[in-house]
């Protein structure tokens, strides 16, 4: 789960990690009457969406004045911002963040992430703030600096040493900045099940000080159950609809360009069950994964949510039971035609627990427009022809 | 001969008494699995499926001899259980569960590690040595005796891969789900070796999936010190773009973790890499037929 800039900031604030003054508003008139607050003399209007590179894509701003603050405030919200990490389409900005310019001597980055080799965190920093880090990586890695932190000892004196000779700082006191901002982000990516902390960039004032310009955070989905305060961040409005509607049934669904619907149990094999559609010349219209508590309800949604997308041709119900039983996938197909017009081909595979009592029961059931499939590249071969009204 | 565990393998269950528990051990015990017991704490001294019951991992090991603990604990009690398991000598943990936090698994498995324990998943269907024992929530009717050593990132392209090899009339010796959590105990690079040491596997199979460089770093090893043919897949060529905020994850690991990349890696040391899934079966006959 991801959360926007204005909370990994309040985050920060909480655990005393520096970040400018700021206010996060859903209006114009809220922008300026936040601006006045903050007292200025110069502000930045921040556009608040789940993604990076708002700044390249115009969402984020300089203000000199209050008139300017409603001159952006106006131009930014309500926006659709496209940027290297949105897709195509881009976000619809319906928050705002108005911030306290800050005093910038240069700009740094900072971040802290899974390692997965190493299976612990990794303070990763470098002198090259305010750029694409992975830019950075490509171009000059020698530039970026990793500490890995064992959570069993947590963030030591020596892990900051490392970090702050690392970016070169050598005035002392801005040496005992730099590390106790870097103590406070590890003890934070810890105590919130953080999957990731993003600070670019990382700005030091004139006066010495390290102050987190930009915050990004992404969560544990599995430690959300512990974590009611990030959980009351989540904003679902950030996300697909169609996603978060097949979640609430425990079913796993992102919608793709193509023609053929997909139906599959196991996040591999309805990946394997796209690859092979591909494979044979015809377009997956979507990823979903009916998880291992499937039933006929659940099974009657997905079939619901696949067939809203209009450019549906024909769908692949395909399913290797281990757990899923096979008798209650085809009830959930004879259950979903009672509720929900099927006037696509459906092309079904069902092995594994409980195949043949499944079989009888669809043969039993008498569907039109009801294709059995022998195996996986059988059902994908059929679903292709089928989609291309063969 | 197989890998890891055989039909002398002693095995309890943690989380026993439990709905999923229950069900699968009563499957596993069906499938000629040895289950001599479980663990579920308050319930020491009761009978569950015929076996006795104990309230900790150590009383279980000291009475019964288990040496392999298949846990099935809620997702908020997986770390814990692993690490009971650990320093009550269990010698490899099999966690089934779903969903348990990263940041317990982190300290479970260096804690594991630290007391000589191997583990599997989480979040993975198991292991199984067809026709000997089951340790997992695999349909076992599926595993039949053969000489194709299996690893999987996903469960049910396991059932989906063995179900080929068994058809081609290969048959399988270990099949073994690796799951594709963050942090995984036994990944392919372990299980490789095991494979290529045991007699009776000629050939292995490798699936794997979009995300993280454990492909990546099995192409290394292959290329050093593999010499059975594999053949391997790894889905997810299709999926589309990841929608994540950052990419720092990326960078530490070196790789974009692409199906692309990961295919070209394994074809670059050998490996018959199919496109699709439904192609493994026919794979594993041809390379066996070299």
């Amino acid at each position: 789960m991801n959360i926007h800039e204005y909370q990994a900031k309040q985050i920060f604030k909480k655990y005393g990690v520096p970040t400018p003054k700021g206010i996060m508003v859903e209006s114009v008139k809220d922008a300026v009457k936040a601006a006045e607050q903050l007292g200025g003399p110069v502000w930045v209007v921040k556009a608040q969406i789940h993604a990076g590179g708002r700044g390249l894509g115009g969402g984020v701003k300089l203000a000199k004045s209050l008139e300017e603050v409603e001159t952006l405030a106006n131009e930014i919200l309500g926006m659709t911002l496209v940027t290297h990490q949105t897709t195509d389409e881009g976000k619809l900005v319906q928050k705002l963040y108005i911030e306290d310019g800050a005093d910038i001597k240069d700009e740094l980055y900072l971040s802290v992430v899974l390692d997965r080799k190493l299976e612990m965190p990794l303070i990763m920093a470098s002198t090259e703030g305010g750029m694409n880090i992975e830019d950075v990586a490509e171009n000059t890695p020698e530039k970026i600096i990793t500490i890995p932190v064992d959570p069993a000892i947590g963030f030591q004196s020596f892990h900051g040493r490392q970090l702050a000779f690392g970016l070169g700082i050598t005035d002392k006191q801005e040496q005992k900045n730099i590390i106790r901002f870097a103590n406070k982000l590890f003890t934070l990516y810890m105590e919130n099940d953080a999957e990731m902390i993003e600070i670019n960039p990382l700005v030091r004032t004139s006066n010495g000080e390290f102050l987190a310009l930009d915050g990004k955070m992404g969560f544990d989905n599995s430690a959300l159950g512990r974590q009611p305060e990030v959980l009351a961040m989540r904003d679902l409005t950030e996300e697909d609809a169609d996603e978060v509607e097949a979640a609430k049934y425990g079913l796993s669904y992102v919608a793709l360009d193509g023609e053929i619907g997909c139906m599959v149990n196991g996040a591999g094999l309805a990946m394997g069950t796209m690859d092979t559609i591909n494979y044979m010349g015809g377009t997956p219209a979507n990823f979903l994964d009916v998880g291992g508590s499937a039933n006929a309800e659940t099974v009657a949604k997905g079939f619901e949510i696949i067939l809203k997308n209009p450019k549906v041709k024909a769908i692949f119900v395909n399913i290797f039971g281990g757990i899923v039983r096979c008798d209650r996938i085809a009830n959930g197909i004879i259950e979903a035609t009672k509720i929900t017009d099927i006037h696509v081909p459906v092309i079904v595979r069902l092995d594994g627990t409980n195949a043949p009592e499944a079989s009888e029961i669809l043969k039993n059931a008498n569907i039109s427009n009801l294709i059995v499939a022998d195996d996986l590249g059988d059902g994908a071969a059929k679903s292709v022809a089928a989609a291309k009204g063969e | 001969m197989s890998i890891l565990v055989n039909k002398n393998t002693k095995v309890i269950v943690q989380g026993f008494t439990g709905k999923e528990g229950s069900f699968h051990a009563e499957q596993c015990l069906a499938y000629g699995t040895q289950i001599v017991g479980g663990v579920t704490p308050n319930k020491g001294g009761q009978e569950h499926l015929g076996k006795p019951v104990f309230n900790t991992v150590n009383d279980a090991v000291k009475t019964t001899g288990a040496t392999v603990s298949m846990i099935f604990v809620p997702p908020a009690f997986v770390g814990d259980a692993v690490m009971e398991a650990a320093e009550a000598g269990i010698e490899l943990a099999v966690i089934i569960t779903e969903g348990a936090p990263v940041k317990d698994m982190q300290m479970a498995k260096a804690h594991a590690t630290k007391h000589g324990m191997k583990t599997l998943g989480p979040n993975c269907p198991g292991i199984i040595t067809a026709e000997e024992c089951k340790i997992g929530i695999m349909p076992g009717m599926i595993f039949k005796k053969g000489s194709v050593g299996l690893i999987s990132k996903s469960g049910t392209l396991t059932y989906e891969g063995t179900n080929q090899v068994v058809k081609e009339g290969h048959g399988i010796t270990t099949a073994v789900g690796i799951g594709g959590d963050p942090i995984i105990g036994l990944s392919y690079n372990e299980l490789l070796a095991m494979f290529e040491a045991d007699p009776d596997t000629k050939c292995i199979v490798m699936i794997g999936e979009i995300g993280g460089d454990l492909e990546i770093q099995a192409a290394k090893l292959i290329k050093e010190k593999i010499t059975k043919p594999i053949v391997a897949f790894i889905a997810g060529q299709t999926a589309p773009k990841g929608k994540t905020m950052g990419h720092a994850g990326a960078i530490v690991s070196g790789s974009a973790g692409t199906a692309k990349e990961k295919m070209e890696a394994l074809e670059a040391v050998g490996v018959t890499v199919v496109v699709s899934p439904a192609e493994i079966g026919k794979a594993v006959t041809k390379v066996l037929s070299k």
